[in-house]
């Protein structure tokens, strides 16, 4: 029998190691998976390469796992945000490495390295500094930039409704980075809100097709970052 | 000249001529700042869909207090709504719409815009700053026409319309138009065109805002 759903949080998170690459769904606070990178905090696994498209705010969520000096490098589109104060912080002390990519370039490489390919060629970026140092080639008369594919070790997402084979849907502009990051990782662990039977998703919407999921654990009533940074509530507590 | 006194278009005005110009049954890439405020100022009976880069195409209007949702944000991270016949998707659907050329128009704010259409608008490059780009270049890279709306001179009056752009670049040679305060400008291959200027400013005044020479 499959039976991806674990008890607790703290268990789905309990093997993210040292160095690792850790993929984390959220566009702003919409989809982070904050109670899985809580636990990740408690946790306390060092020197890892964070892929996400923001750094979090206040200091609660991914800006406390920054806090918490557990990152090493973050590779992101857009490092800062009103209430972002962890990440610049550390950046300007040198203290943290950036790999600022574009959001489409960003979102490709995870689609990418989900799909089984290496490299590709976009125009984004093209004749910009974010291109130097890049191979560029030429199809039908315009540059294109190489880009290589990500693959993370772990990827943390928060979704909807989910089965226990892993079948996913989310919510609203919730789900921006997280189907791609399902794709894109050795262990991908969710989040979930709602634990339904299987076939009580229909089929024909089901996002993230189950074979994508490691591990899914019921978070009923997720906490909400902005509320959290509003009144000034610090990970950990 | 006093700085503080603004000249030619409101912002709103400036937000009314873009809207103005979005052709009937345009998918539109709206940026964050003044390009927001044009949405609110499409004439009756013209149905534009708007598409935020996060993952919805369809966005409606800012939502009634007390009816904000937490998980549907736009691009600014601020609170939407989604009109009757939206849509939600990932990450690499929605810029494969945008990289893909599905979109028609993208109408972004700027640093600097050059005569060639080259267009910075992501980072002053300045030793300190946290650089961050978000989705600008992808959309200059591939939507079909990219729009500028911006001020025409920066605060302390110094040239945004210029022959170089001193500022990293998102994009070289993607800007199609450019709607300032002062006027509207299309790049095209013989240089900065303007199309029409704003009540009470002549040629010579805006060429004297200008640093590339303009085409009457």
């Amino acid at each position: 029998m499959i039976n991806k759903l674990v008890g607790s949080d703290k268990e789905a998170i309990s093997d993210i190691f040292d160095g690792a690459t850790v993929m984390i769904g959220g566009f702003g606070e919409a989809g982070s998976p904050i109670e899985l990178i809580h636990r990740l905090i408690d946790l306390g696994s060092k020197d890892l390469t964070v892929v996400s498209n923001n750094t979090g705010s206040g200091n609660v969520g991914i800006a406390a796992l920054i806090a918490n000096r557990q990152v090493k490098k973050m590779i992101c589109s857009f490092p800062r945000s009103t209430n972002s104060v962890v990440f610049p912080e550390l950046y300007r002390n040198g203290e943290i490495e950036l790999e600022l990519v574009p959001q489409g370039t960003l979102a490709e490489r995870i689609r990418a390295g989900g799909a089984g390919i290496p490299a590709f060629f976009t125009p984004s970026s093209v004749n910009t500094p974010l291109a130097d140092g890049k191979e560029t080639r030429e199809f039908n008369g315009q540059t294109y930039v190489m880009e290589y594919g990500i693959h993370a070790d772990f990827s943390l997402v928060k979704c909807q409704t989910a089965d226990r084979y892993g079948n996913l849907t989310y919510n609203k502009t919730a789900r921006n980075f997280s189907p791609i990051m399902c794709t894109a990782a050795t262990t991908t662990i969710v989040q979930a809100k709602q634990i339904v039977e299987p076939g009580e998703i229909d089929p024909e919407v089901v996002v993230t097709p189950g074979i994508f999921v490691n591990r899914v654990v019921q978070i009923v009533k997720p906490e909400h970052e902005s509320i959290l940074v509003a009144n000034q509530d610090r990970y950990p507590r | 000249m006093n700085t503080h006194e603004r000249q030619g278009w409101s912002r709103i005005e400036m937000a009314q001529k873009v809207a103005q110009d979005l052709p009937d049954g345009s998918y539109v890439n709206l940026g964050i700042g003044i390009p927001e405020l044009v949405a609110d100022h499409v004439p009756e009976g013209i149905e534009i869909i708007y598409h935020t880069e996060n993952g919805l195409l369809g966005m409606g209007p800012v939502p009634e207090p007390g009816q904000e949702n937490i998980e549907l944000i736009n691009a600014g991270k601020k609170y939407v709504t989604a009109i009757p016949g939206a849509s939600y998707f990932h990450h690499a659907d929605s810029f494969t719409m945008i990289r893909g050329g599905h979109l028609d128009i993208s109408v972004l704010g700027a640093l600097q815009i050059s005569k060639e259409g080259d267009l910075a608008n992501w980072s002053t490059g300045k030793p300190g700053a946290i650089p961050a780009v978000g989705g600008a270049m992808d959309l200059v890279a591939g939507v079909k026409n990219v729009w500028v709306i911006t001020d025409h001179v920066t605060k302390d009056g110094q040239f945004k319309l210029v022959d170089e752009c001193s500022f990293p670049l998102t994009g070289k040679g993607v800007v199609d138009t450019v709607y300032t305060n002062l006027a509207i400008i299309d790049v095209t291959e013989n240089g900065l065109q303007v199309r029409e200027l704003a009540p009470g400013i002549t040629f010579a005044y805006l060429q004297e805002k200008t640093e590339p020479k303009l085409i009457q």
